[in-house]
């Protein structure tokens, strides 16, 4: 500053008045485009899990997303592994698995086969076994599963109940 | 204040107030082209017409589209289509001059590869057409939600995911960029808006540079012939214009370039009236629907040499791959280390590797078209590494190469 001259003065000046205009727009128009309150908020869905049958896919749908809700048969828990048991919600004497219905690669909707029980997603060729775990890349991980808090008979999406913070805590889903 | 005096012509007056006369002869006849070229270089007026059959289609397009998910699918497909008297016409005109655009841009990206034409004070050419390439590709992909069917909303969802970053998990950004938990009303507002207005800006911004990238460097020759713009010109105003090697922009070079423009257009508007539905995926004349999965998601082809280098690999890999293939262009200059500025078939092993570069790229184009499975996706995978490897090559093989 020692040497500048009035008119180096006034273009720092402008400047820094300029910078931090610049920073207060990029602000505005980044939270501009941020999801409106109206879209967060019309984020729970509640499912009555006495409704299911047995080995039977129904997709159920919450924040715009599709949900993968499948009840396991008796010879279906006897199959399933530890790793894939964790992945499953009981409710009542039930299980049952509840997943986001997106493969984790890029995020179509894999397809369900009752008779071989796995998914396959036509996209890029992943594959899912009936927990949702995947077992053919390219998707990274197994299907995520979604916030959720059992209640009664009734599971709740978008609340996280405490099986749902034990998932997440074990990393079994994101 | 500059002198007026009483203007004694039209043309007099408007020279005063905005030299006109020197604005044609800098822009126009006193813009000299090398006489040694050929058809390809004919590829820039192309696009320069089809970029404005996009303006002019679009404009009209405009005036029926509805930006709002309840009723985007059926302002196209209804309103534009049935109602509006020759809305087929400025839709199929588009959707046309969409795909065939790209057609044109490979022809001149592979003419400049093939001649040089990046080279040696050429380099800001080639960057700013690069540049003009990625927001071509924005263009296309923003129109592409527009019309709201199935096709718009996968792609849209499928794209907007690759910003998740594959195991980097940025969720928040792909939400920020939608607007939403998926592709819904903020999206395709937003992506409106981008197709109509903030990316066409930019676009006519870097044609702008693009133009001006030019002046300094002029335009190539079929033998990379280094010449002197200013004696050539000089000889061509003093009367030689057989011995100089230069001619006017404007009419000499434009009469055969609006030549080739008048061949083209006959193809182009015979793919508008006899063949449009190459253009249009009878997939996205489903409205959108985010329950239900189209059974094979591709791009247009235009895209699907990039989009097959992302498939054969884990997400991860495919995302590092999909950002090389995206950007390793642009580096063309400055990864050929070769100081020949001459024809690809001139430069010994470059040759080689220009037309392996550009069958490689053909292999992936037909890859990508085909179910990720079985043969297809070994292929896939061989020239998506053919791909990478050839760019890895690149500086040395032109290192080796001898100054001719």
């Amino acid at each position: 500053m020692k040497n500048s001259s009035r008119r180096g003065f006034m273009g720092k000046a402008f400047g820094a008045v300029a910078g931090v205009g610049a920073v207060a727009s990029l602000y505005a128009m980044k939270k501009t485009w941020d999801p409106l309150p109206s879209v967060k908020a019309a984020g729970f869905t509640t499912l009555d899990m006495s409704a299911y049958n047995e080995n039977e896919l129904v997709t159920e749908k919450w924040r715009g997303k599709p949900i993968f809700v499948l009840k396991m048969t008796k010879d279906m828990m006897a199959k399933a592994s530890d790793k894939e048991k964790s992945r499953l919600i009981q409710v009542g004497d039930s299980h049952f698995m509840v997943c986001l219905g997106l493969c984790t690669h890029l995020g179509c909707i894999p397809g369900y086969n009752p008779d071989e029980k796995t998914f396959l997603c036509a996209c890029h060729g992943g594959m899912y076994d009936y927990s949702g775990d995947v077992t053919k890349a390219p998707p990274p991980r197994g299907l995520d599963i979604p916030p959720f808090k059992v209640d009664g008979n009734k599971l709740v999406l978008g609340e996280k109940g405490p099986e749902y913070t034990k998932m997440k805590e074990t990393g079994i889903t994101l | 204040m500059a002198h007026f005096t009483k203007a004694t012509s039209v043309k007099d007056w408007l020279n005063q107030r905005l030299a006109v006369e020197k604005v044609e002869k800098v822009m126009m006849s006193e813009y000299w082209i090398p006489k040694n070229i050929n058809f390809l270089w004919a590829m820039g007026m192309v696009l320069v017409i089809t970029f404005a059959l996009l303006l002019v289609s679009g404009i009209f397009l405009l005036m029926y589209y509805q930006p709002n998910i309840q009723t985007a699918f059926d302002s196209v497909n209804y309103t534009i289509m049935r109602e509006v008297e020759f809305g087929w016409l400025w839709r199929h005109v588009h959707g046309v001059a969409a795909s065939v655009v790209f057609l044109v841009i490979y022809i001149h990206m592979f003419t400049g590869i093939y001649y040089g034409s990046y080279k040696k004070g050429r380099e800001m050419i080639w960057i700013s057409g690069m540049l003009l390439f990625v927001a071509f590709s924005a263009e296309a992909f923003s129109g592409y939600m527009l019309p709201w069917g199935q096709m718009s909303y996968w792609a849209g969802m499928v794209i907007t995911n690759l910003f998740s970053g594959g195991s980097l998990h940025a969720d928040g950004l792909v939400e920020w960029i939608r607007g939403d938990y998926v592709p819904a009303q903020a999206f395709l507002n937003r992506f409106f808006m981008l197709h109509v207005l903030l990316i066409p800006l930019a676009i006519l911004g870097l044609i702008g540079l693009h133009f001006g990238a030019l002046r300094i460097p002029h335009v190539n020759n079929q033998e990379g012939e280094e010449i002197d713009f200013d004696a050539e010109a000089k000889k061509y105003l003093d009367g030689d214009k057989a011995g100089s090697k230069v001619m006017r922009f404007a009419n000499d070079f434009m009469s055969k370039d609006m030549m080739v423009v008048g061949i083209y257009l006959i193809f182009f508007f015979y793919l508008v009236f006899f063949h449009y539905d190459f253009a249009m995926d009878p997939v996205n004349f489903d409205p959108a629907d985010g329950l239900k999965t189209p059974a094979h998601i591709y791009p247009e082809w235009y895209f699907l040499w990039s989009y097959e280098i992302l498939r054969p690999f884990s997400t991860n890999v495919g995302l590092i791959a999909f950002a090389f293939a995206q950007v390793i262009f642009v580096l063309l200059p400055f990864l050929d280390r070769s100081p020949n500025t001459i024809p690809a078939n001139r430069r010994g092993l470059f040759g080689i590797w220009f037309w392996a570069m550009l069958v490689d790229m053909i292999i992936l184009t037909a890859m990508g078209k085909v179910p990720p499975s079985g043969i297809f996706s070994t292929i896939g995978l061989y020239a998506a590494l053919t791909f990478i490897g050839l760019w890895i090559a690149l500086p040395f093989i032109t290192k080796m190469e001898k100054e001719v």
